[in-house]
């Protein structure tokens, strides 16, 4: 399952996950290059938490195949899943002691992620010591700790309010430019300005069919230079990611609402 | 203390009124005698009280130690194994709703016909012990479930799961069934004494025993005061414990 393949960071091929009580997800094909940013956007129960399960290795798939490069993979969560026992830097250590390497060594590693996301001076915070954003940086930090190669981020920052939204995305955008190589990014939304704004490439998936329903590569490159927001280009295209999602969405007699 | 003053003012309101209705209604004292005389008994008794206390709790703490080794050392290993779970959590609830005193005459045959202390301890452990079981097998699975899966995307062995995260996540069930143990070690300990019966133990059980026997209803009172705050103290002693240890962990 973990087979390796040049040219991209993980992939999909006709994958499928059968749920009890609800529809398949699937068949599926996703490739993520190297370095890609791809959004993911689709209602609620469509499965794309469970695409970024598939892809971290951490749920089989009941048919197809993932390919994983077997490089090192950092997966954010909706919320921070801190623990709430250790401060900052014990919980940004902890993928890097995990792996058996010496805490000094560990802890001064998580220091610079720490340091990488404006955190520097808040170590030794408990994560209740924490804003939302804040303790969501930490996360970021210690999915970035082990550099990965695959960073899965699964509506991180659905939580927060807009502006530390917009904040952490360029944070986001800044911390990806940096390295080098580039990590790939599979980002889980619902929101289609976010999707478009952070990604390369937006994957609408079909909540009813679990298939891709659509894709729409993003206008201009990243990083977004600034008042990028109000680009003709970009504020097209989300109103062309709105129509596809709507069509993608269960009609609302369905849902209830 | 503004938190002491209200229960404090009822307590001394019920002792006055007791006392009052004692004197006004001439209540024989063997029937019910008023708190003075118990205060009296108290006083007189206070060594052999203060003795028969320190073997009741000696006997409880032994059990408690006793029961969080058994109880806690169990559902760590029974965590590791979902059907080892499935087998052994209705046998602890079996033990659980067995009343105590149905199951003492046996544990004095089994532990105390040579050593009655012994079967005081052995019945209060076997009393405190589901509330520890329980506690820390509940807290051994309550960590959050993204925790788990990050857990397991690095790789984790069973034993750094094991310290790192459901440790620290069941510390605060653990202590939640310490405070239940820790009572019902006490209940455990005077019901074993009461029915051993024979003052081979001397525990405040048997004071109370001994006195209801002589129709010296003070001094039944007054040993029952003992247990009261012996029960409360060890309550607060735990209370702090456990909130001292939330403050660190959380």
């Amino acid at each position: 399952m973990a087979e390796a393949r040049t040219g991209a960071a993980a992939s999909l091929d006709g994958v499928r996950v059968h749920y009890t009580g609800r529809p398949p997800l699937g068949p599926l094909d996703l490739t993520i290059a190297p370095g890609e940013i791809v959004a993911m956007v689709g209602a609620s129960g469509a499965g794309k938490s469970t695409v970024l399960r598939l892809l971290a290795g951490l749920e089989p798939p009941s048919a197809g195949t993932v390919h994983l490069t077997g490089g090192r993979t950092g997966f954010v969560f909706q919320s921070a899943t801190l623990m709430p026992w250790a401060d900052a830097l014990a919980n940004v250590a902890l993928p890097l002691e995990l792996a058996g390497m010496a805490r000094a060594e560990a802890r001064d590693r998580a220091a610079g992620a720490l340091t990488a996301v404006a955190l520097g001076d808040r170590l030794n915070a408990r994560p209740r010591q924490l804003s939302g954003g804040m303790a969501m940086r930490v996360a970021l930090a210690r999915a970035l700790v082990t550099e990965p190669d695959l960073l899965l981020l699964d509506e991180p920052f659905a939580a927060l309010d807009s502006v530390t939204r917009r904040r952490l995305i360029e944070d986001l955008h800044r911390l990806w430019a940096a390295r080098r190589p580039r990590p790939a990014i599979v980002f889980v939304t619902h929101d289609v300005e976010e999707a478009l704004y952070l990604a390369d490439r937006v994957v609408v998936l079909d909540a009813a069919t679990g298939r891709v329903a659509a894709t729409r590569v993003s206008p201009g490159s990243l990083p977004r230079p600034s008042g990028w927001r109000a680009d003709a280009g970009y504020r097209a295209a989300v109103e062309a990611l709105a129509a596809d999602l709507a069509e993608a969405m269960p009609a609302l007699s369905e849902t209830g609402g | 203390m503004t938190r002491l003053l209200p229960p404090l003012l009822l307590t001394a309101a019920i002792l006055v009124g007791w006392e009052i209705a004692c004197r006004l209604l001439q209540v024989p004292p063997w029937f019910l005698p008023p708190p003075s005389a118990v205060a009296a008994a108290l006083i007189a008794r206070a060594p052999l009280l203060a003795a028969s206390a320190g073997a009741t709790f000696w006997m409880a703490l032994q059990a408690l130690i006793l029961a969080a080794v058994l109880g806690g050392g169990l559902a760590l290993a029974v965590s590791l194994s979902r059907p080892a779970e499935q087998a052994v959590r209705p046998l602890a609830v079996a033990l659980q709703v067995t009343p105590v005193v149905a199951i003492a005459p046996l544990v004095m045959i089994w532990a105390g016909l040579d050593n009655a202390d012994r079967a005081v301890v052995a019945l209060a452990a076997a009393v405190a012990f589901f509330p520890l079981f329980s506690g820390v097998l509940t807290g051994l699975k309550s960590a959050d479930p993204d925790l788990e899966r990050l857990f397991d995307l690095y790789g984790a062995t069973p034993v750094q799961r094991l310290i790192r995260l459901r440790l620290p996540t069941a510390l605060p069930f653990m202590l939640e069934g310490l405070r239940v143990a820790a009572g019902l070690a006490v209940i455990g300990a005077v019901v074993a004494e009461f029915v051993s019966g024979s003052g081979a133990t001397q525990g405040l059980a048997w004071r109370l025993l001994e006195a209801g026997n002589r129709l010296r209803t003070a001094d039944m009172l007054a040993a029952l005061t003992c247990l009261m705050i012996m029960g409360l103290l060890l309550n607060a002693a735990v209370g702090l414990l456990e909130r001292a240890v939330r403050r660190r962990l959380a």
